[in-house]
């Protein structure tokens, strides 16, 4: 059936199937349920950093209108915490439950929940809530004060890896360097707030939540309230996206659910934006240390790239900033490692590209600098130090493409007329700066059930406990179905988001569609056997003939004489509404290759030194994902990512005052995401199309991830060649470019 | 949000009898207000609204000046004919503002009251004079990049204050005209908002339970071609790091006036009288403006990490006076 697969849906540009829904305000998100007796929950959130609780002055808020009960650590069910395992499906980023106990951990986290019978006032309840606090006197705000006074780095040894003699090699290489990269904490800040409606009914809970992991959640909440998982159902149908922040469950979830079931109603609690940067994770600030060794050739001799990250002080999240050096470069001598330093944040989690993305900045600006002191032009360094061999495992690549990537993203964008000479592209009043780097990201594919059927009514279904975060997967899951069946988009059915249907993966890591398809396929392919089974049944449209001798062609079955008959009639004919097949598929096939994805950026800055002003004018990637699957949502992940690329570069930094230890920009006007005004006038995105079959069936490697990867460099890379700075931390600030 | 009471006032002496006698505030727009009730940094206990009132009119009156109901929308008067043509450095200076939406809500009276955005006075705990008096300014020795002044601070705050539009007005010359229960009078708009010195919760000359009801532009200058320039990390959406509204009039090359107003660096909508002083009768070049962007920033006090918007506020008067000027 790999041929039907290549029917020419797959790889069309098709717009998303579930927009109609979205444009009308169907779609119903988390917090657009409002169910009948409903009540809503408002936190309380600690404004201290580091500390005990003394004393909740409950007296003022509690005489409020509308008050139904306030939660604190004296006041809250004894609940379990989950055992937090991947492989069990049951992973939190943060393991400590809401008011768990007096102590306050970070700003921002959860000290008490007002629950009322209005949003309006269950918040102005909130605000009469007085605590007190012993505050520590000198809380851990940021990375250098962790380093400066906090405990000793943990290593994460899992994540580490080294090969050959790194140090020595480096020591005795003809060419080196040895610097330093920052890159801040930053808040994934989706469109969506993190939102819970929980309702409990007969000791069953049905959670409405905005989640990237409908199976995860609800199994997280079956050992949380210490429930059969059958027990809980966890929706999530639609989501305002989440960038990693809506993986695992936070603390609201359970503190709603908790709440619900205490006041013996269903309760909303949303988390509003400012506590969004505090209690539902971030992607860490990191600090990297990179020392390369080349030869005069331009051949890395020795590399090594040293991390720390900081995590919170009850948690530990490793942000992996190695993961992409250790097998991007022909290098036989390298080293890569991570550790982890305890600060008064939240705990932090997956932000989109975790690791790769403040990894591919350090590692592909310091490929630039090494570059520049060989004399060699940026794109042909890495060229030298291509290879098509995954040294970290010892392994080939299922399939590489990225010097396609940089020849054609080279072509594209007119790298060859690059001046190298740092600040000589001239326009007006402006300078241009060119630069490039490379992007990659491991593909990963997971277990996976779905259910498909035909129905009679020439409709199909399909549905699976996995999540359209915004990305598409309704719209492919689709093509998927159409791709085998013949039946047109819009005849197709598909449900996803509900902890109810086929076990799914968690919406993350870019692997929803390599995961998924293939189960739908299968289940599909399950369904038509189901539909022969009955078609030579007695009384059926080809009784008596044998399953082997009947094929399905575009909605037909035919047997060997040509004759052909619609499944509808054949499911008609005997009076059956469908014909159903459920699937269960493994994930990615081990030992034999290397999976991962590559691609280049190329980028252009224009920098005004008359008035400081810098802005990414042009941007061309070209993306190597193996097979795509629906080009339109494709390049708009790419180009998203490329926005969000430029946020990194240039603005977004989550900060906190170094002496309260409390957050400085928690809204969405002083933490700077880029708005359309700051998209470059042209981007192109190349998308290089070429199917991995030793991957899956569909040859599709996934595609949220990777355009973030590597962008920074770019800009960074591009910034230098405009003014000659190399600013190793990002964001990178116009008073940094300014002349001394 | 705490509860309030809101009552809606049908005409302006209305509006003032209602606003007083408890802690109030008007609403126009409610761009900055009801943001600031959100997080519970205004706790009003009565809310007066104006919309509604007869001040939606944009009128020229023949002295030459331009007379601004309160109640007309960023948007409207952004493009007004008049002002597009007359006023070019506040259209712009409009535009530059906020989002459009934002604008559409915000209105004239409303942002001459809008309030400073330092995370500090915003958080509700830290210390802060102008939210607690007293209390001190967590912003010296704190984050003092992006919302802090250069220019009129004082040990007490150093918070800049964030509008656009009042810059370009601050520029243009004006006058405010307020309605309070000793009846109308009017306060020279320069006058209007007050340096924080040792008492920064008081923002500006506005008496108990005054309302501004106009504000009246001076008649432009005869000859003369006026801009605005921005300058901040992202494209739109973020208050000025730095900027500058300027008007100038040429003979021939001699410059004959000039206004220079800054924004972003000051804890005021900022007049550069010396500065503009310096330009008239000189040659419009980019050495006269450059001297001319020194004097600008005479004194001005850098903190820890807002040093940078000395030099970059001289670059957006070079730049703004090199625009103006251009051919």
């Amino acid at each position: 059936m790999t041929d039907k697969i290549q029917a020419k849906i797959i790889g069309a540009s098709k717009p998303r199937i579930d927009g109609p829904q979205k444009l009308s305000g169907q779609a119903m998100y988390a917090a657009d349920h409002h169910l009948p007796n409903m009540a809503y929950a408002y936190g309380v959130f600690s404004t201290v950093a580091s500390g005990t609780i003394d004393n909740i002055d409950l007296s003022k808020a509690k005489q409020m209108p509308g008050v139904i009960d306030i939660f604190h650590h004296d006041h809250f069910p004894s609940l379990y915490r989950t055992p937090s395992s991947f492989a069990q499906e049951n992973k939190v980023d943060e393991t400590r439950l809401p008011f768990e106990d007096g102590k306050v951990y970070y700003p921002g986290q959860f000290v008490a929940l007002v629950v009322a019978d209005t949003f309006a006032n269950a918040r102005a309840a909130a605000y009469a809530v007085k605590v007190a606090y012993s505050a520590d006197a000198e809380p851990i705000a940021t990375l250098s004060q962790a380093l400066e006074r906090g405990d000793k780095p943990k290593t994460a040894d899992s994540s580490g890896h080294s090969r050959g003699n790194p140090d020595s090699a480096f020591e005795s290489s003809a060419n080196q360097i040895d610097v330093t990269y920052v890159t801040p904490m930053e808040t994934h800040n989706p469109m969506e707030m993190h939102a819970s409606v929980a309702n409990w009914e007969n000791g069953d809970l049905v959670l409405y939540e905005s989640s990237q992991g409908v199976i995860f959640a609800r199994n997280v909440m079956a050992k949380v309230f210490g429930l059969p998982p059958e027990r809980v159902e966890v929706r999530s149908p639609f989501i305002g996206s989440g960038f990693g922040s809506k993986l695992w469950l936070w603390p609201h979830a359970i503190a709603a659910a908790a709440a619900a079931r205490e006041v013996g109603r269903p309760v909303q609690l949303v988390v509003p934006r400012q506590q969004m940067f505090t209690t539902t994770g971030h992607r860490p600030p990191t600090q990297q240390q990179i020392r390369i060794g080349a030869d005069d050739n331009g051949k890395l001799t020795a590399l090594t790239h040293d991390s720390v990250n900081t995590t919170s002080m009850v948690d530990t999240y490793v942000e992996t900033t190695g993961s992409c050096t250790k097998s991007l470069y022909d290098c036989e001598n390298l080293r890569v490692s991570h550790a982890t330093i305890g600060a008064n944040h939240g705990t932090p989690t997956s932000m989109r590209a975790p690791g790769a993305a403040p990894g591919l900045f350090a590692l592909e600006s310091a490929m630039d600098e090494m570059a520049e002191k060989l004399n060699m032009d940026p794109l042909e360094f890495r060229k030298a130090n291509y290879t098509e061999r995954d040294q970290s495992m010892d392994l080939p690549f299922s399939s590489i493409h990225l010097m396609e990537a940089f020849d054609k993203g080279a072509e594209k964008f007119g790298w060859s007329k690059r001046n190298a000479e740092i600040g000589s592209m001239g326009d007006g009043d402006e300078i241009l700066g060119w630069g490039m780097a490379a992007c990659n990201w491991e593909a990963l594919k997971m277990n996976c059930d779905a259910r498909v059927s035909l129905r009679a009514d020439g409709t199909a279904y399909a549905s699976c406990a996995t999540q359209d975060i915004g990305t598409g997967t309704y719209t492919i899951v689709a093509q998927a179905v159409s791709a085998i069946t013949g039946i047109p988009l819009d005849k197709i059915e598909v449900e996803l988001g509900d902890s109810s249907y086929p076990s799914g993966p968690v919406s993350g890591g870019s692997w929803a569609t390599a995961t998924t398809l293939p189960a739908i396929a299968e289940a599909t392919r399950s369904a038509i056997d189901a539909l022969k089974s009955y078609a030579i049944s007695d009384g059926g449209a080809f009784a008596g003939a044998k399953s082997d001798d009947l094929s399905f062609d575009d909605g037909k079955l035919v047997d060997g004489d040509g004759k052909s008959v619609a499944y509808t009639d054949v499911l008609s004919q005997l009076k059956l509404a469908n014909a159903d097949g459920e699937a269960h598929t493994p994930g990615a096939p081990q030992g034999e290759y290397s999976f991962r994805s590559f691609g280049a950026h190329f980028v252009e800055v224009r920098w005004d030194p008359g008035i400081s002003r810098l802005r990414v004018s042009r941007v061309v990637s070209a993306i190597d994902v193996g097979q795509i699957i629906n080009e339109k949502t494709s390049a708009n992940q790419v180009e998203g990512a490329i926005a969000m690329g430029i946020g990194m570069a240039l603005f977004e930094a989550t900060e906190y005052d170094e002496g309260s230890g409390l957050p400085v920009n928690n809204n969405y006007a002083e933490y700077l995401v880029p708005v359309h005004a700051d998209q470059p006038d042209s981007v192109d995105v190349i998308l290089l199309d070429h199917p991995d079959y030793a991957f899956n069936e569909f040859g599709a490697r996934g595609i949220g991830e990777i355009g973030i990867t590597g962008m920074a460099a770019a800009v960074a890379n591009a910034v230098h060649h405009a003014t000659g700075k190399r600013i190793r931390e990002l964001p990178i600030r116009l008073e940094e470019l300014m002349s001394a | 949000m705490r509860n309030f009471e809101y009552q809606k006032a049908d005409s302006v002496n209305a509006a003032v009898s209602a606003h007083a006698g408890q802690p109030s505030s008007f609403v126009a727009g409610g761009t900055t207000l009801l943001d600031l009730v959100k997080i519970d940094i205004m706790q009003p206990e009565r809310v007066v609204d104006v919309n509604g009132l007869p001040l939606y009119d944009v009128e020229e009156l023949d002295d030459g000046r331009l007379k601004i109901g309160a109640m007309v929308s960023n948007t409207d008067l952004a493009y007004h004919p008049k002002v597009v043509d007359q006023y070019a450095v506040l259209s712009e200076a409009l535009l530059s503002g906020a989002s459009t939406s934002l604008r559409n809500k915000a209105t004239t009276g409303g942002n001459v009251m809008q309030r400073v955005r330092c995370p500090y006075f915003r958080d509700g705990v830290s210390a802060c004079n102008k939210r607690e008096p007293g209390s001190g300014c967590a912003a010296i020795g704190g984050h003092n990049r992006s919302v802090h002044a250069v220019l009129g601070t004082s040990d007490k705050c150093i918070a800049s204050h964030p509008s656009d539009m009042c810059v370009a007005m601050a520029a243009i010359g004006a006058t405010v005209l307020v309605s309070g229960p000793n009846g109308e009078r009017e306060i020279d708009f320069l006058d209007f908002h007050l340096l924080p010195g040792d008492s920064p919760e008081k923002e500006h000359a506005l008496e108990a339970d005054e309302l501004i009801t106009h504000v009246v532009l001076d008649a432009p200058i005869k000859g003369s071609r006026s801009t605005y320039l921005k300058l901040r990390d992202r494209a739109s959406y973020q208050f000025a790091l730095a900027s500058s509204g300027v008007i100038i009039a040429t003979d021939g090359n001699t410059i004959r006036d000039a206004r220079i107003a800054m924004g972003g660096v000051g804890t005021k909508p900022w007049r550069a009288r010396e500065a503009e002083q310096a330009l008239i009768g000189q040659p419009a070049t980019e050495a006269s403006f450059k001297k001319a962007a020194e004097i600008a920033f005479k004194g001005a006090t850098p903190y820890e990490h807002n040093a940078f918007k000395i030099p970059l506020g001289q670059q957006a008067v070079v730049r703004s006076l090199t625009n103006a000027t251009a051919a």
